[in-house]
């Protein structure tokens, strides 16, 4: 038992937070009121929006079941079986994560005549995200505890019956928390579902908002969307509470022996490596080919740098102050827990929620309306970028709070040094590295941000993202290559750092 | 006068009490074992003692300067009492040199005491590893070494051996008690594990619900304990009851160095290992059963009156079948309380 300490400043600087967190959904809460229940009405319940939802719903549910499978199935192989190349295909199966879905949507588009609509959405979307599902099982596969397994099969059960009644349960945390991520991402996805003209309400609200005629029919959009989401997410939480019961009960962990395939050993790799062509293969080849025209063109280095240079500079804002809001609030909860902080920390992943092309519909109406002297600046768009990462940063400090627990500030004091030496030597180099690795992970999150971007950046700012944009909608493939080139590789950090962090590649190595 | 005394500390967390006004006093220069049930509050008499909690009344004193008591409260780092978390809690980023060197002064780290410490606790030559690269075992010995090294007024150890295997746990805690000794370091263990705290400490403390019931050298606890609650709690303990000045009791006559005075019923404290299995006269009973330690055994006896009681023979005593009608006597002076039904 330990006393509580109060921290009024981490307390106040918390509520801060919460509250840039909740300014989008507060405004579109607000401004949807005051559309009028009629005007509401009409607006919802119309054959489009019906047809809306449909598309909306039904594109989540495929890419979500595909990706379920995709994911569980590669998983399984990588992590227990004797497939030839495993580590390749570890890697292989992560990489997705650095291709932007609008990146492969141009990607397809650009190499396939004719490539439109709600399939097209569907497998570019599934391409770009089993590995949401793929890296949790594969995490949760090399921790699982065989002995589970053993003893089911002492007991008599075949390695199928195995499969499905114990080893698909000890993992269904894992893939049923990865699916519900892969359901949010679909729902919130803008850029992939607009280049390959998929009708879903993203590309509703940014149309309708971009045409300008219709604002609070774009607002009245994203707030079912926002319904929407909040639906999937509230199944989220419910299958988190379940995984409780599956932590691992102490002593050492072994490693499960590996299943044998025979004769399905390379079959089962030939089809890894067809789902990997699909996925990173048909990018990697359209944009080689794209660039090698792109770059030929006079001006075309200074147009990308100058892009890059925005890119960094609205990103570096967006992180600063992303990480400046999740600070106080992460310390909190780590440091001085209590129903305050945790209702403080619940609020502030309410913008998860959110789509980004309605949080930056929703900042522009705030923008114009109530905070004018932010419009058209630099600081509105970090403002969304922070309300959009704000959950990113905040797993971050929590997480590197975590590496220093109240224990060792103990003994460091103990032995004689007083509160601010124990922070500088004991504290601070603990949770450094933690909270340098998140600010970095949000600083490129930001980089590959588009429809908050597009929404919030002030007039002629163009960066990486939204030039891609611009070239993809009147079909400048080859001037639009070197944005998605460099995307890809800013975005491939975050998703090693991802992939690192799952254990699945030093699992291999140790074996 | 003693190193460390502890004067009607009182904790209270809201409405639960943690200490309910325990009392201690550690000599300079011997370690005590502070043993309780989960939950009795001795982690908690730790935390204050080092500084991290505040009391809510009562006096810590650490070589004859006060602490905490009434406005006052030194805070950790200026007490000199350095503590020995139950999974040792070394620096994950500092070498194990830099860990043993953390409370020390600049004068000091040139003096070679980190060396110093590191060799007491049988790890010269470690100074270079980093702690996950150490086992369970030897990150506790430094977690030791860390706590000597600036030689503390006191060292408060929270369960230090409860996270490792029985073989490793008896080697560690013997050389953590040679270490201490050979440091002239005045050290607190807490601990759950009777056989620890009997073995290891020059003084042990009893808690139960935030008070110290008794404390005491090993032996005096176990054959004089306070009350018939502490008696159970440090070892086996069978209780009978007892009549006459010769106390008869249904295993026989018993001798006792001092039966209470007043009235009541007076009841009787046998161990085990008092009764013995005996060829010559005794009390007829039946073995119903055994346990065999190897070391020892216990045998459980069903005396004619209807009395089951334990007796512990030496390992190499072939035990008797069940069902064997033996004879059995009690060696050595038992602890007599008045009072009939006890609260075991």
């Amino acid at each position: 038992m330990r006393t509580r300490t109060r921290r009024p400043l981490l307390l106040a600087l918390s509520v801060v937070t919460v509250a840039v967190a909740l300014v989008p959904v507060a405004y579109l809460t607000v401004r949807t009121a005051e559309a009028g229940w009629a005007r509401i009405a009409e607006e919802v319940l119309t054959v489009r929006t019906a047809r809306l939802a449909v598309l909306t719903v039904g594109l989540a549910a495929v890419v979500t079941a595909a990706c379920t499978v995709l994911g569980v199935a590669s998983a399984f192989l990588v992590v227990r079986t004797d497939l030839p190349g495993r580590r390749l295909f570890a890697v292989l199966a992560a990489l997705p994560l650095a291709v932007p879905t609008y990146i492969a949507a141009f990607a397809w588009r650009s190499s396939v005549d004719g490539f439109e609509g709600f399939w097209a959405a569907a497998l570019v979307l599934t391409l770009c995200s089993y590995p949401y599902v793929f890296l949790p099982v594969a995490a949760a596969l090399v921790n699982a505890d065989p002995s589970q397994q053993e003893v089911s099969r002492s007991l008599g059960r075949s390695a199928w019956r195995t499969f499905t009644g114990v080893t698909l349960r000890q993992i269904r945390p894992a893939y049923a928390g990865g699916a519900l991520l892969v359901a949010l991402y679909v729902l919130s996805d803008f850029g992939a579902v607009s280049i390959v003209r998929a009708d879903t309400f993203t590309r509703a609200v940014f149309v309708a908002f971009d045409l300008g005629f219709d604002r609070t029919g774009a607002l009245v959009l994203s707030t079912v969307l926002v319904v929407l989401t909040m639906l999937v997410l509230a199944g989220e939480t419910v299958t988190r509470r379940r995984g409780a019961r599956y932590a691992h009960l102490g002593g050492t962990r072994r490693t499960a022996a590996r299943q044998r395939l025979g004769r399905a050993r390379w079959p089962a790799a030939a089809a890894l490596a067809v789902l990997a062509g699909l996925a990173l293969g048909v990018t990697a080849l359209s944009l080689g080919l794209r660039m090698l025209q792109g770059v030929s063109r006079p001006g075309a280095w200074a147009e990308v740098a100058a892009a890059m240079g925005n890119s960094l500079w609205l990103s570096l804002a967006g992180a600063a102050l992303t990480m400046a809001l999740a600070l106080p609030l992460g310390l909190l909860t780590a440091k001085a827990p209590g129903p305050v902080a945790t209702v403080l920390d619940r609020l502030a992943y309410v913008s998860h929620a959110l789509p980004g092309v309605v949080i930056g519909l929703s900042l522009v109406s705030f923008g114009v309306t109530l905070a004018y002297p932010l419009y058209q600046t630099t600081w509105l768009l970090a403002l969304g970028y922070a309300a959009l990462f704000l959950p990113l940063a905040l797993a971050a400090v929590a997480g590197a709070a975590a590496q220093a627990p109240p224990v060792l500030e103990d003994v460091a004091r103990s032995l004689g040094r007083g509160p601010v030496a124990v922070l500088r030597t004991v504290t601070l180099p603990l949770v450094l590295p933690g909270i340098g690795a998140g600010a970095a992970l949000v600083f490129l999150t930001c980089m590959k941000e588009l429809p908050a971007t597009l929404l919030l950046r002030p007039t002629g700012v163009d960066t990486l993202a939204t030039e891609l944009w611009t070239h993809t909608t009147v079909a400048a493939y080859a001037a639009a290559a070197p944005y998605a080139a460099l995307l890809v590789l800013l975005s491939s950090v975050p998703a090693w750092l991802l992939t690192a962090r799952t254990g699945i590649l030093t699992a291999e190595t140790s074996r | 006068m003693s190193q460390l005394d502890l004067r009607g500390l009182v904790k209270r967390y809201g409405a639960v009490t943690a200490l309910g006004g325990a009392d201690l006093a550690v000599p300079g220069g011997t370690l005590t074992a502070v043993l309780g049930p989960s939950g009795c509050g001795k982690t908690t008499l730790l935390r204050c003692v080092a500084g991290f909690e505040r009391l809510d009344a009562g006096e810590i004193s650490v070589d004859g300067r006060v602490v905490a008591g009434p406005g006052t409260h030194t805070p950790p780092e200026r007490r000199h009492v350095v503590t020995v978390p139950q999974e040792g809690a070394l620096f994950p980023h500092l070498s194990v040199r830099d860990n043993v060197a953390y409370g020390l002064t600049r004068e000091e780290r040139r003096s070679g005491r980190a060396e110093e410490v590191l060799d007491l606790v049988g790890l010269a030559g470690y100074g270079d590893r980093m702690p996950h690269h150490l086992s369970g075992g030897q990150q506790q010995r430094v977690a030791v070494a860390r706590a000597l090294a600036p030689r503390p007024s006191v060292i408060l150890l929270d369960e230090p051996f409860s996270a490792l295997d029985a073989g490793l746990r008896a080697d560690l805690r013997r050389d953590v008690r040679a270490a201490l000794r050979a440091d002239k370091a005045t050290g607190i263990l807490v601990t759950h594990d009777q056989n620890e705290a009997l073995s290891v400490a020059d003084q042990v403390a009893v808690m139960r619900d935030g008070r110290v019931l008794q404390s005491g050298p090993p032996v005096e606890l176990y054959r004089e304990p306070a009350d018939p609650w502490v008696a159970a709690f440090v070892g086996e303990a069978v209780f009978l009851p007892a009549t006459g000045l010769d106390l008869l009791t249904p295993l026989g006559p018993v001798a006792a160095d001092r039966i209470p005075g007043g009235t009541g019923e007076l009841t009787v404290m046998v161990r085990p290992e008092q009764i013995v299995l005996t060829e010559g006269p005794g009390v007829s009973a039946t073995v119903t059963g055994h346990d065999f330690h190897g070391h020892d055994a216990t045998v459980a006896l069903l005396l004619a009156d209807g009395t089951r009681v334990t007796a512990r023979v030496p390992g190499h005593a072939v035990p008797v079948a069940a069902g064997s009608a033996v004879s059995v006597r009690v060696e050595g002076a038992c602890r007599v309380w008045r009072g009939g039904h006890l609260d075991r």
